[in-house]
């Protein structure tokens, strides 16, 4: 930008490009604040807000402008630092400036219900946002390490849903007990997506997913006898504390978790431990991904992302990683969806469309495909913000938007695109000649 | 030679349509061999390699090895990543196919897959860490080190394999393939693009191959400075159609070669008799 401002006539093409961005930033506004339906007495009246169109319009004008100039002076500040200073990395952009950011966030974690500003809103929705960091990192296996891009995960955070509550209000099993099942159930359904699209890569699988996501979607609303169809299924068992409910009054002979460790009743207890559940549940995800990373079949898994054909040639079984990747996301997804249930106590189809599979891709592809913390800084962004400024309203969505065009704009491979090799050859020093392990070399 | 050969074609055709891409074509290859395939383009060789290592079907024929530590592996009828995991048939391509995004020395780890899953009991000694595995990745990364030190990436093993210049990219692959403990090793071009002293180095890496691992060894090559000097037995193919096989010097000098393959002119490759008719009728044709 400025080294064109600098060859033309500077003033003449600073003020045409503004120019440029104002008559799209008018031509945006037309429609959106241009016309306005009024409700009077005498009926819908449509009003004409023209004035507001041109201010906008000056606004961008001006705007435009000081960002261009300041961007130029900026750069030319730039250019005049000694090149070592510019060079000079963000401290937390190495692999050990993670792991400290990561820790970090897990010890924020631990006692942000005990801060003072952790109340009972905030911890809430902090429980959301758990939620769906573990279902990011659910996805992440498959999306992020496998490389199958997958638009129907929310089809499986489904079944681990409707698993426990149809499980638990059958048959009376316990949250815990069904935790599993649930899991298993998501793993199945992971496993019977996986078979038809092992031939399909990229675009087609995406599209059979988004098919696979709305299939289960259409059966729980139809469904009528078994899920209740839309009206879905209410007063799912709330979660208790080894056996001991987080309510006010225990049924005739029991106690409730206020009376057995002799608290007072508050109905923050159960919030808190939900808080706590999820976080468990999300941290057991993240280590567990962490681990895998570094198994042989973490490395197949990023090995077929990378090249399919290559695998098959190395005797790597492109079947069974697949599905493996896929079960195993699936299975996330599943503990997810009855922690859900529990959460809530009230499931419907409602909870469980197309945007919600949207918005954890969205989550796993802005935070940098593979990379854990990114996943989380992501999720606080894509769902903790706009659950925070929900006093914006409908302007809530267009932030939204915006801050994912910019992010894209800025960091086009995601907040934390980094990938550390799984290991090391620096961490592996070469044993001595007299190592029985050593493979035997015969002598030239 | 009174064992069965390590590897033996008979009568391998492969048909896309109308087109006959190898016809019937016979051969052995031997371990520790190097048996090249040459012919120029379009005449089958990474076909015949496809067929080999499971990428395709073939029409017809019978594609048998037999690994000297006892086995017998009919190739046509077995499932592509099978004939490398049980048969031990490795194999580079033409076009490199690393995992670039992933380091060297996870390029090879990956490569040493099928060991190490059983190692991990299909990931649950791995994931808590048990002794055995840890025990068996410290195998595979030791394995690693040899082939990383035999085609000298030791000092880059940490870094992203599609970082590497081209030439160590070639040598990458083989030194991947080898860490499937193939009992054959199909290079296909592995010279391509390699300047001379890379090819050189090239050759003397083949060379202890073939000397170390007492493996056999497939070459699809079009540089001839690799194929005459460390082949043992060459196979020539033309349009599909095995031309000519034998030493390297037999097939040098084999007059068939001469005139389908290294283009020499015409009228040398040609017959005295025919030659002589051709200019007498060049001389008589009107101007």
């Amino acid at each position: 930008m400025a080294s064109r401002l600098a060859s033309k006539s500077p003033a003449a093409t600073l003020v045409k490009d503004s120019a440029a961005a104002a008559l799209v930033a008018a031509l945006l506004a037309l429609p959106l604040l241009g016309f306005r339906m009024t409700d009077t007495a005498r009926g819908l009246v449509l009003d004409y807000r023209f004035p507001l169109v041109l201010w906008s319009a000056g606004v961008v004008f001006a705007g435009r402008l000081l960002f261009t100039l300041a961007g130029a002076a900026i750069g030319r500040r730039l250019a005049a630092r000694p090149p070592r200073a510019a060079a000079r990395r963000w401290p937390l952009s190495g692999g050990r400036g993670r792991a400290l950011a990561g820790w970090a966030m897990v010890g924020f974690a631990l006692v942000l219900p005990l801060t003072p500003f952790g109340d009972r809103n905030l911890v809430d929705k902090a429980t959301l946002l758990l939620i769906y960091i573990m279902l990011g990192w659910g996805l992440n296996i498959v999306v992020g390490l496998a490389g199958l891009l997958d638009l129907g995960y929310v089809a499986f955070y489904a079944v681990g849903a409707y698993s426990y509550a149809l499980l638990s209000q059958a048959f009376g099993l316990s949250f815990w007990l069904c935790l599993p099942i649930a899991g298993l159930m998501a793993a199945t359904f992971g496993m019977v997506l996986g078979f038809p699209v092992l031939r399909l890569r990229g675009d087609y699988l995406a599209i059979v997913t988004l098919g696979f996501g709305e299939i289960i979607r259409v059966v729980l609303l139809n469904w009528q006898s078994l899920t209740g169809g839309p009206d879905g299924v209410y007063d799912i068992k709330r979660p208790s504390f080894f056996g001991l409910p987080f309510s006010a009054f225990a049924p005739e002979g029991h106690q409730t978790f206020a009376q057995f460790f002799g608290l007072a009743y508050s109905p923050n207890q159960r919030i808190y431990f939900l808080y706590y559940l999820i976080l468990i549940l999300a941290l057991a995800t993240n280590l567990f991904t962490l681990r895998i990373r570094r198994l042989p079949i973490g490395r197949a898994w990023e090995a077929l992302r990378e090249d399919e054909i290559a695998c098959r040639s190395l005797g790597i079984n492109p079947t069974k990683t697949k599905l493996s990747a896929f079960a195993i996301g699936a299975m996330f997804a599943g503990f997810a969806g009855s922690f859900f249930a529990t959460r809530q106590g009230f499931i419907s189809p409602e909870s469980f469309t197309f945007i919600e599979s949207a918005i954890i891709l969205s989550i796993v592809v802005l935070g940098g495909m593979g990379s854990q913390v990114g996943i989380v800084l992501a999720a606080v962004l894509l769902v903790g913000l706009p659950e925070w400024f929900r006093d914006l309203q409908l302007y809530r969505m267009l932030a939204f938007g915006g801050a994912m065009v910019l992010i894209m704009l800025w960091r086009p491979r995601g907040l934390l695109a980094h990938r550390d090799p799984t290991i090391l050859l620096a961490d592996h020093p070469a044993p001595s000649p007299a190592d029985p392990t050593a493979p035997s070399e015969v002598s030239p | 030679m009174s064992r069965a050969p390590l590897l033996a074609v008979e009568h391998l055709s492969m048909r896309f349509g109308g087109l006959l891409a190898v016809n019937d074509l016979s051969f052995t290859a031997h371990q520790r061999e190097i048996t090249a395939i040459i012919g120029p383009n379009g005449a089958g060789k990474t076909t015949l390699f496809n067929c080999l290592t499971g990428f395709y079907k073939p029409s017809v024929g019978r594609l048998t090895l037999t690994p000297p530590d006892g086995g017998r592996f009919l190739l046509e009828r077995m499932e592509g990543f099978r004939i490398t995991k049980d048969a031990k048939v490795a194999r580079t391509f033409q076009n490199i196919r690393l995992f670039s995004g992933m380091s060297v020395l996870e390029n090879l780890i990956v490569a040493q897959h099928n060991g190490l899953m059983r190692a991990s009991t299909y990931s649950l000694a791995g994931l808590f860490g048990l002794p055995r595995y840890r025990q068996a990745e410290r195998r595979a990364v030791e394995k690693a080190r040899y082939w990383l030190d035999k085609v000298g990436l030791t000092d880059l093993a940490d870094g992203l394999a599609g970082n590497l210049p081209y030439g160590s990219q070639r040598r990458l692959e083989i030194a991947r393939a080898m860490c499937t403990d193939p009992a054959l090793l199909c290079l296909d071009e592995p010279a391509a693009g390699l300047n001379p002293r890379e090819s050189l180095e090239l050759n003397t890496l083949l060379m202890d191959i073939r000397r170390d691992q007492g493996i056999g060894i497939l070459l699809i090559e079009h540089d001839m400075s690799v194929v005459m000097q460390i082949s043992d037995h060459v196979v020539v193919l033309d349009h599909g159609a095995p031309l000519s096989q034998g030493t390297p010097e037999a097939v040098r000098n084999d007059p068939a070669v001469i005139r389908a393959y290294l283009g020499a002119a015409d009228d040398e490759a040609l017959p005295p008799d025919i030659a002589a008719d051709l200019a007498a009728e060049g001389k008589a044709a009107p101007c």
